[in-house]
């Protein structure tokens, strides 16, 4: 006879080596996804894990879910599929800032506004690793080390969390991959709250943004219990300096889920098409 | 009954109300016991534009216009020089019109058909709350010899919701228009028709899609409204809300057709419709569907190109993209339905298909027989559902991309314990995780075509018919004249054999060689600029060294007698 053996983190791993760079900020994030499942206790082959292009894109293969690895921008969407066909899965996105606010920017507006019940987690390192160096949306304008933009970008870059609270997120926090354990905290709590849920993990890319290393100086806990209203979250977040942790906004908004009942049958349809 | 058939176009500006008589013209003859065929030709305007109902009746079923049209009725002649070309007519056609309306516009005259005046404006005028195109209606009805009584009840079954002093107005305006008919120009009256019960459908070719879908296994769709794919679309909404199903419209055609491989990588059989700039924007997420083994439908309502080009006009265009439109070498199923009637069979069979080869398939209808209804015998069951390979519940050290004989591998479905993997639009190995190396890549390119390459189509690859040493090659909508054509041809004494493409891809060299044995002359109809259909068919099979082609850019539909002509001249 079989025993239940609570699953630990570990058995979330696959045995697929990174591709990242030593000290690159996704290993901490694997490894929160994978405390954060392991807490939840959902059954593994019930997760479906699912990413676009880039670096923290590869993270789908490197845990042993059933998962899929798009192609770039698209994981929202293919996310929204998945869960949109099968309510009882529990779905996980996950990807980059360009991947998820340049080249997907579209479908992040919609899947905020959407609501569909899923975690969608981006890892934040304000650069294109995967193409070795450019700017991002969430680079800022003054960043002068890309080759494609030696002057900086001069445009101002996107805010991912108060994009999401304007688009209709559910619930929205920001983590930071040197804190994996509180990074676990809020993914547990992204994948308990109904609709959508957006989480900032603040990811520093050691190879071409090593200043990145600094965020660890700048991250601070919010001192708020969680804002529940949109107005009073915006109020909160106008203020903010981008570098606050925690649960930012937790709405009560209920989930896009259309109905599936069997009202009646194709051969019921097709007697209209009878002249 | 020897074939007769009458062809009617109803012209008018928007709002005249020339698709309502047409619609009812066509439901008329349907309940009189003929086939039919309704096509509508439209300016781009939301309302107030020209618009011109074109209808052919005929004892026997049919999926091709007529060479002209034997009677016209203008409501008004707004616009009417924009698709002026679009309604051919003969010196034995007749136009009716009113005289409060002005003369003839020199682009119709000019045809020399003869002229009728029916003062569509006074005889409505004669009937409280009376309408100039149900007058229209009832004249064109007496003129044809279709019986006013099915029209009248036609009247009293769809507009008996609108409430009594409509339908009384309606009714009323008909049998004026019928009265009036007796003082126009005789015309050849329709035989009797046959009356039918319920063996007859009344069907649009987006609707038959829509059908072949639902019929198929689809159960989860999601889409972005485009012109002229949105019926598929509005018909499966509620057909799939009733039937466990779900259609999502999404914010534009990336997130569609992405939607719909995650909800076919979750277990459901799934499809997305679109027409040309969608599909455009879709090819690299089919491709993603190729890489990955991802069934899914992509129905493409094709409508003239390129970019926005011709939204709501027919062109059979999209070819090139729909075979050669993904970057690598992507093998992937192709079907063209080749008639309203094989919307319903084709798109079906598609599902069929892409479920059993665990691959993205397009097909590729057309505005023509998309948004056409036709009258036709009640189609045959299908036998061809989804049936997916899925793969066991803890299979040890399964591989979602096994090198099978088939090339087909189980496929894990979300929820089976043990047997997790990650899709991959990266190459990969046989257990699905990504690889560059060469033997991988060769290997899996290997398999992704062999699955392709070596299933049993079985017949429905083309519709092959008649014998010969001349044959007739062709696809899509543009059968319908074809086989029109070939009947006449026939009846004049020329053998020839029609060859209308169903699959077409992959290509199937060893079934036109066979198709073609006996064959020295060839000519290829299709409706493209530049030869994209010939040139598709120069790339993939032998073709005897005599060809001719007939190709046509839309929107001019192909007519059977065009096609006569030029085999008339190996006669």
């Amino acid at each position: 006879m079989n025993v239940q053996v609570p699953l630990t983190a570990q058995d979330f791993k696959s045995d697929v080596k990174p591709i990242w760079c030593p000290g690159c900020g996704d290993y901490a994030v694997l490894s929160a996804i994978t405390k954060a499942l392991a807490e939840l206790d959902t059954p593994r082959e019930k997760i479906a894990f699912i990413s676009g292009i880039g670096c923290s894109s590869r993270i789908p293969a490197y845990t042993n879910l059933y998962g899929f690895h798009g192609v770039h921008g698209r994981a929202l969407p293919i996310a929204a599929g998945v869960k949109l066909a099968r309510p009882d899965l529990t779905v996980i996105v996950a990807g980059g800032d360009g991947d998820g606010l340049s080249i997907g920017g579209n479908h992040f507006l919609h899947a905020c506004r959407r609501n569909v019940d899923m975690t969608y987690v981006i890892m934040d390192n304000e650069v294109y690793g995967m193409t070795k160096g450019q700017a991002s949306p969430t680079t800022s304008p003054d960043w002068c080390k890309s080759k494609l933009t030696p002057e900086g970008t001069g445009i101002s870059p996107v805010e991912p969390i108060r994009l999401a609270l304007a688009a209709g997120a559910n619930f929205i926090a920001r983590g930071f991959a040197g804190n994996p354990a509180e990074v676990a905290r809020l993914i547990v709590e992204g994948i308990a709250h109904p609709g959508f849920s957006f989480i900032q993990i603040l990811s520093p890319c050691v190879t071409y943004r090593p200043e990145e290393r600094e965020w660890k100086q700048a991250v601070h806990a919010s001192e708020t219990e969680p804002a529940q209203i949109m107005a009073e979250a915006m109020h909160r977040l106008a203020a903010d300096d981008g570098f606050t942790t925690g649960v930012l906004f937790a709405g009560n908004r209920a989930p896009f889920m259309p109905a599936r009942d069997v009202k009646t049958t194709i051969a019921d349809i097709e007697r209209k098409f009878a002249s | 009954m020897a074939a007769y058939s009458v062809s009617v176009a109803l012209t008018g500006s928007g709002g005249a109300g020339s698709m309502t008589a047409g619609q009812i013209l066509l439901d008329s003859a349907s309940k009189a016991g003929f086939y039919g065929l309704m096509t509508r030709s439209m300016g781009p305007q939301i309302r107030g534009g020209e618009a011109a109902a074109l209808v052919r009746i005929s004892s026997t079923p049919i999926s091709s216009l007529d060479d002209h049209y034997d009677l016209l009725i203008a409501f008004d002649w707004g616009n009417i020089s924009r698709f002026a070309a679009e309604l051919p007519l003969s010196t034995d056609s007749l136009i009716l019109c009113d005289p409060a309306q002005g003369p003839v516009p020199d682009s119709i005259a000019t045809y020399g058909a003869r002229v009728a005046p029916l003062a569509l404006k006074a005889l409505s005028e004669r009937v409280h709350g009376g309408r100039g195109n149900m007058i229209g209606l009832g004249a064109v009805a007496a003129l044809i010899g279709l019986p006013i009584e099915s029209v009248l009840h036609v009247l009293a079954t769809q507009l008996g919701r609108k409430g009594e002093e409509v339908l009384a107005a309606s009714t009323a305006s008909v049998k004026v228009g019928a009265e009036a008919a007796t003082l126009l120009p005789p015309m050849p009256k329709l035989p009797e028709g046959n009356p039918h019960g319920a063996s007859r459908w009344n069907i649009s070719g987006n609707e038959a899609a829509g059908l072949g879908a639902l019929k198929g296994g689809i159960k989860f769709v999601a889409a972005y409204p485009i012109t002229p794919a949105t019926e598929v679309l509005e018909w499966l909404a509620p057909a799939l809300e009733k039937t466990g199903g779900a259609l999502i419209q999404a914010e534009d055609e990336l997130a569609s057709i992405n939607m719909v491989i995650g909800g076919a990588f979750a277990g459901l059989p799934s499809l997305t419709a679109t027409s040309g700039p969608g599909l455009s924007l879709m090819t690299e997420s089919i491709g993603l569907a190729v890489a990955s083994e991802t069934p899914l439908v992509v129905v493409d309502v094709m409508r003239g190109g390129p970019s926005t080009g011709i939204p709501t006009k027919s062109e059979q265009s999209d070819l090139n993209i729909a075979v050669y439109g993904l970057h690598g070498d992507a093998p992937h199923l192709v079907v063209a339905p080749n008639s309203s009637t094989d919307c319903l069979a084709a798109t079906q069979w598609s599902v069929y298909l892409a479920e059993a080869l665990q691959s993205p398939a397009i097909v590729l209808s057309d505005q023509a027989m998309g948004q056409s209804r036709v009258i036709i015998d009640k189609p045959a069951e299908s036998p061809y559902v989804a049936d997916r390979l899925v793969a066991d519940a803890d299979i040890d050290g399964y591989q979602r991309y096994a090198l099978t004989e088939s090339g087909i591998s189980p496929m894990a479905i979300p929820g089976t314990p043990g047997s997790n993997y990650v899709a991959d639009g990266l190459e990969h190995n046989e257990r699905g995780t990504p690889s560059s190396q060469a033997s991988d890549h060769l290997a899996q390119l290997d398999k992704r075509a062999r699955k392709l390459q070596n299933f049993d189509y079985g017949d429905n690859w083309a519709d092959v018919e008649g014998d010969g040493e001349i044959a007739v090659i062709t696809w899509g909508s543009v059968t319908g004249p074809v086989r029109e054509a070939l009947d006449r041809a026939r009846a004049k004494g020329i053998k020839a054999k029609l060859i209308s493409l169903r699959l077409i891809l992959p290509a199937l060299p060893e079934r036109m060689d066979a198709a073609l044995a006996g064959v020295n002359k060839v000519l290829v109809v299709e409706q493209s600029h530049s030869q994209q259909f010939n040139k598709f068919l120069r790339g993939h099979y032998d073709l005897p060294a005599d060809v001719s082609v007939f190709s046509r850019p839309g929107p001019l539909p192909i007519r059977p007698g065009e096609i006569l002509t030029r085999l008339a001249v190996w006669e």
